[in-house]
């Protein structure tokens, strides 16, 4: 664990329910400074409930967040200066231009006229809509907008970025314009707390990881360490036609198989060896009636380690 | 600067961008109040009814009929009084050059001192009714007013058997003199009647003032939908300062759009709103009671749609009930009791009040009230609003 002169978050047993469904539970987690945190896990896992509490918006049934010491609730209006947060859905004044709603969430944090000026003009740098700053955000591209969300989190210089699964529906461009800032915020020290459930973007980003599902912490760690507990385990992939369920069952009877599942055509088994075991389990499945059409063998990878996990996809 | 006048100047921003704001606020009220006052304002000056007396009788006491009653009507501008014959009147009237003509016959005097039945026509054209109503009453008052001086002299005479003619004649010239045959009472000054153009002017300006104040509390509903309201709770940010800058949003946006209207029906329409102190504190008033009740429709809405919906209904029905599109006072005491639940009639009858001359502390009662409608509707509100204010 880490002193707390380098902890930027702490979040301590963080318990939120709505009615009967138990949306977060006991889930307790830390990011240093200049580190990028992400949690992983598919939609409906407890990620966004998970960072509202932490971003102060929502109030936990139980836990304590604290952010650089400063205890973060609902009210905690010193808390939340340091953080820059990031929604998942796109949270900007489409009738204000693009300098407007930044000059407007720089006035929310404090910033001087002078200083919000320069810090605007930079922000919009950062995202690359210079050219654009005077437009009505009506008018932009989704990519466009999706990277001035970003850029609204970042106008006070926050020392906790929390980002959303910020590149939901984002073309490539796009996409790849947003994670290279975020990798460049980070090589300048800003804490970030990374949700996703694209797990390409989680191993290229994060320093850690926390794998979500079911409101529950099950796994953490970096995503090296993550996938080499798995062993020397490794993934096949088989789109088949025919009965799923009946070559699921014929292949998890294998000795050689580890974890199976099927799901939309697709079967996934986790074997130790895939070159002796896909034989057996090529003919596994045929011998149940499923018709194979094609076969993949996979390296380790967090998706596989999610699977291996909860027996579930990321993008379930 | 504080985080509520921010987030106010930002939406008041907004709402000047959207065109559909300036529409309901200011140009809607203002071309409806003139469309009104084109198609009812002619009827706003009063012109004289046209009558016709035939005079058959040219006795003493038709020509009382003539000198104290008709003259009475035509030195108040009233009416117009032509004194012709029975078959030109009747054609007159028919034709509807004449609003009604008033037919005392032969013999009308000798009747009515013989103590026999005496008749008293009134003739009226089918398209004043107004004007034949009015004949009516006052042929009918007059009437009284003989029966009066007819029940006088009897009493008189039974009583005192030994009066001479003249002395009779005496009595009931003094009885006449006692009891004037026809009274007409104004009562324009009691009732604050404000002229048409004023009064449409007021009425479109209190009615959309409700659509007004609704973009400011429910574009809370808004920014909840469209994700911005969970950027203001991360950003630090009071949950009641964010309440606090719609609230005033709404006021700022009511004030703004009732002091344009004030203004500009003044220049464009002419209308007159009294005192420009007493029209002052109706405005703030007012524009405070309709956020109060647009704050409460808003806190039950669970969608900006919805909260558009149910301010429209409640718009309209407090617009119709307090007499934004018609004075209520015609509908009877109970719905002029009634429409006293309404901002709406409240405001009316503060300007009611200026336009019969009342000084600026004249509108106290009706800002009283309207301030009264504020805090009640503002507390049943603020105990549903902070649920909004959640992600």
């Amino acid at each position: 664990m880490a002193t707390d002169g380098d902890v930027m978050l702490r979040c301590t047993d963080l318990r939120k329910s709505y009615g009967p469904l138990l949306a977060v539970d006991g889930v307790s987690f830390e990011i240093r400074t200049g580190e990028t945190y992400g949690l992983l896990g598919p939609n409906g896992a407890g990620k966004t409930t998970l960072i509202s509490m932490v971003a102060g918006v929502l109030e936990g049934d139980d836990g304590a967040v604290a952010l650089d010491g400063l205890r973060m609730d609902p009210s905690a209006l010193d808390a939340k200066a340091l953080i820059g947060y990031v929604p998942q859905d796109v949270a900007l004044y489409p009738d204000l231009t693009a300098r407007e709603n930044l000059r407007f969430f720089a006035s929310l944090y404090k910033l001087g006229r002078q200083e919000a000026r320069a810090r605007v003009a930079e922000v919009l740098d950062v995202v690359g809509l210079s050219e654009r700053a005077d437009d009505q955000v009506k008018t932009y591209s989704g990519g466009m907008k999706r990277r001035l969300n970003i850029g609204a989190g970042l106008i006070h210089r926050p020392r906790l970025l929390i980002l959303d699964e910020p590149t939901v529906g984002v073309d490539p461009q796009s996409r790849n314009a947003i994670l290279a800032s975020i990798e460049a915020l980070s090589a300048e020290g800003m804490a970030v707390l990374y949700t996703t459930h694209y797990m390409e973007e989680a191993e290229r980003l994060c320093d850690r990881v926390g794998i979500v599902d079911l409101g529950h912490l099950i796994a953490e760690g970096p995503p090296r360490a993550l996938t080499a507990e798995l062993g020397q385990a490794e993934h096949i992939v088989m789109a088949v036609e025919g009965d799923l369920a009946a070559a699921v069952a014929a292949v998890d009877a294998l000795a050689v198989a580890g974890r199976t599942t099927g799901d939309a055509g697709v079967l996934d088994v986790l074997v130790t060896d895939a070159e002796s075991a896909l034989p057996l389990v090529m003919e596994a499945a045929t011998s149940s009636g499923a018709a194979i059409r094609s076969v993949n063998v996979q390296e380790p990878d967090l998706e596989v380690v999610f699977l291996h996990l909860t027996g579930k996809r990321l993008r379930d | 600067m504080p985080a509520s006048l921010l987030i106010a100047w930002k939406d008041l921003r907004q709402r000047f961008r959207d065109r559909s704001a300036i529409m309901l606020a200011v140009v809607v009220p203002l071309a409806l109040a003139a469309i009104f006052s084109m198609i009812f304002g002619p009827a706003s000056t009063p012109t004289a009814f046209e009558y016709a007396l035939v005079d058959e009788d040219r006795s003493p006491v038709s020509r009382s009929f003539d000198e104290d009653v008709l003259a009475y009507l035509e030195d108040e501008g009233i009416a117009t009084v032509d004194e012709m014959e029975e078959a030109e009147a009747r054609t007159a009237v028919s034709d509807g050059d004449l609003d009604a003509a008033f037919l005392i016959p032969p013999g009308f005097a000798d009747r009515v001192q013989s103590r026999a039945p005496a008749r008293l026509e009134v003739v009226g054209s089918v398209d004043a009714a107004t004007a034949t109503d009015v004949a009516r009453s006052v042929a009918s008052s007059y009437v009284q007013g003989l029966n009066a001086v007819r029940v006088a002299v009897a009493g008189v005479a039974h009583q005192g058997g030994s009066l001479t003619e003249g002395e009779l004649q005496e009595v009931a010239q003094q009885t006449v003199a006692a009891a004037p045959p026809v009274t007409i009472e104004d009562i324009s000054a009691d009732a604050h009647v404000l002229d048409l153009k004023t009064y449409f002017a007021a009425g479109m300006a209190v009615f959309f003032l409700l659509f007004t104040v609704q973009f400011g509390v429910s574009s809370l509903i808004e920014e909840r939908s469209d994700g911005t309201l969970s950027r203001l709770l991360a950003a630090p940010v009071r949950r009641s300062s964010i309440l606090v800058g719609k609230l005033l949003t709404s006021v700022a946006l009511g004030v703004v759009s009732l002091t344009v209207l004030v203004l500009g029906t003044s220049l464009l329409l002419g209308a007159s709103w009294g005192n420009p102190v007493g029209v002052g504190l109706l405005v703030v008033s007012g524009v405070l009671a309709a956020t109060g009740i647009a704050s409460v429709v808003a806190s039950l809405a669970k969608t900006a749609e919805q909260a558009g919906s149910w301010q429209a209904v409640v718009a309209v029905s407090l617009g119709l009930l307090g007499g934004a599109f018609f004075p209520v006072q015609q509908s009877g005491q109970l719905m002029a009791t009634v429409s006293l639940v309404t901002p709406h009639a409240w405001f009316m009858r503060g300007l009611g009040t200026l336009a019969g001359g009342g000084e600026a502390l004249a509108v106290l009662p009706a800002v009283g009230a309207l301030l009264l409608i504020a805090a009640v509707t503002g507390a049943v509100a603020s105990t549903r609003l902070g649920r909004i204010v959640e992600p």
